[in-house]
């Protein structure tokens, strides 16, 4: 359970890039996480709601897209996704592979704000 | 009111990342050797570092440990009967050690003097494979007595792993430890990992176990 440190980062984060934006509310935050990236959704999505309380982020929704894990298969000379977390193998040509492309990640990937118009 | 979207693109754990760089840049310079152990609670991390450490001591090599516990320094005192330098490390709830846990721990320590830093992480098989402590090894450790499945249910970690080490094997027979199905599953997990079946208690497989260390640490 290290969600909480995680979404307590987010926070941050994107209060930070808020400073740019003066007044604006944040209506989502968009997450990409890989599918070994060791997070729980239901943990991100419960903690999202305690933290963000009293913040700039409150009310808003934070949507996760989970990335799939891609392997570089070297038998097939071209990146593929595994079939399970369970076997690390070329789904094509079984061969096992260990070089990780995709699967670890864990961003915040944009933020979708209200802005207020600028009074002329 | 308009609505924007703004893109950030930006790596949650940054800042750990970022320090985690510095500390391997900073280990890498010592000379020294850094090793994260990690493995669910019960696996016998610390019996098997102690071990570790009186061996190392014995042939002359210099080593050191960090020990990462929510409360206690239990582990601390018992690795410290090796009597190699220690630190205990309490992180009061949170499930994981974080690199700056790491960074704030070595004040005072000549890391140039090392040849070996063990990092003994929280025992916990979730929260530690996300983060980088600046080690050149990730050694995950399985015992016969947790199900030859782990590697299995929980192959974020395993899959992060440099090498994996079996412990308690003097009690596999009795236990009834499928090591065919261990070692496939290990493997399945992590394709090619080098694994090391030990016992801290009967010193089997230690040998090769130092073997290795003493080829892993850079030269000097």
């Amino acid at each position: 359970m290290h969600e909480l440190s995680i979404v307590a980062s987010i926070v941050d984060s994107v209060t930070e890039t808020l400073a740019e934006y003066p007044g604006a509310r944040v209506k989502e935050v968009r997450l990409r996480v890989g599918a070994l990236a060791s997070v729980i959704e239901d943990s991100l999505q419960f903690c999202y709601e305690i933290a963000t309380k009293d913040t700039p982020l409150e009310g808003s929704s934070l949507v996760v897209k989970v990335l799939p894990v891609h392997m570089h298969c070297e038998k097939c000379a071209k990146d593929v996704e595994i079939a399970s977390l369970q076997s690390f193998r070329c789904p094509h040509c079984g061969e096992a592979v260990t070089d990780m492309r995709q699967g670890r990640e864990l961003e915040i990937d944009s933020i979708e704000i209200d802005e207020v118009e600028e009074k002329v | 009111m308009t609505t924007r979207i703004v893109q950030l693109r930006q790596g949650i754990l940054k800042k750990n990342d970022e320090l985690a760089r510095d500390l391997r840049g900073r280990f890498e310079a010592a000379g020294v050797l850094v090793l994260n152990l990690v493995s669910s609670p019960g696996t016998g991390k610390t019996e098997f570092l102690q071990r570790t450490l009186r061996e190392l001591k014995d042939s002359g090599a210099s080593a050191a440990a960090l020990v990462g516990d929510l409360e206690t320094d239990n582990d601390a005192r018992r690795l410290a009967a090796s009597g190699v330098p220690v630190r205990q490390i309490n992180t009061h709830g949170i499930c994981h050690l974080e690199a700056e846990m790491i960074s704030k721990h070595l004040g005072g320590w000549s890391l140039g003097e090392l040849d070996y830093l063990f990092i003994e992480n929280v025992g916990n098989l979730v929260c530690p494979s996300g983060y980088d402590l600046g080690e050149k090894i990730r050694v995950a450790l399985l015992s016969v007595t947790e199900g030859e499945d782990k590697p299995l249910k929980y192959p974020t970690l395993y899959n992060s792993a440099d090498v994996a080490v079996i412990t308690k094997i003097d009690i596999a027979e009795a236990v009834g430890f499928d090591r065919e199905s261990a070692l496939k599953n290990i493997r399945e997990i992590r394709p090619g990992i080098r694994i090391f079946e030990t016992s801290a208690k009967t010193g089997v497989g230690m040998a090769e176990w130092l073997a290795y260390l003493a080829q892993a640490r850079p030269a000097r």
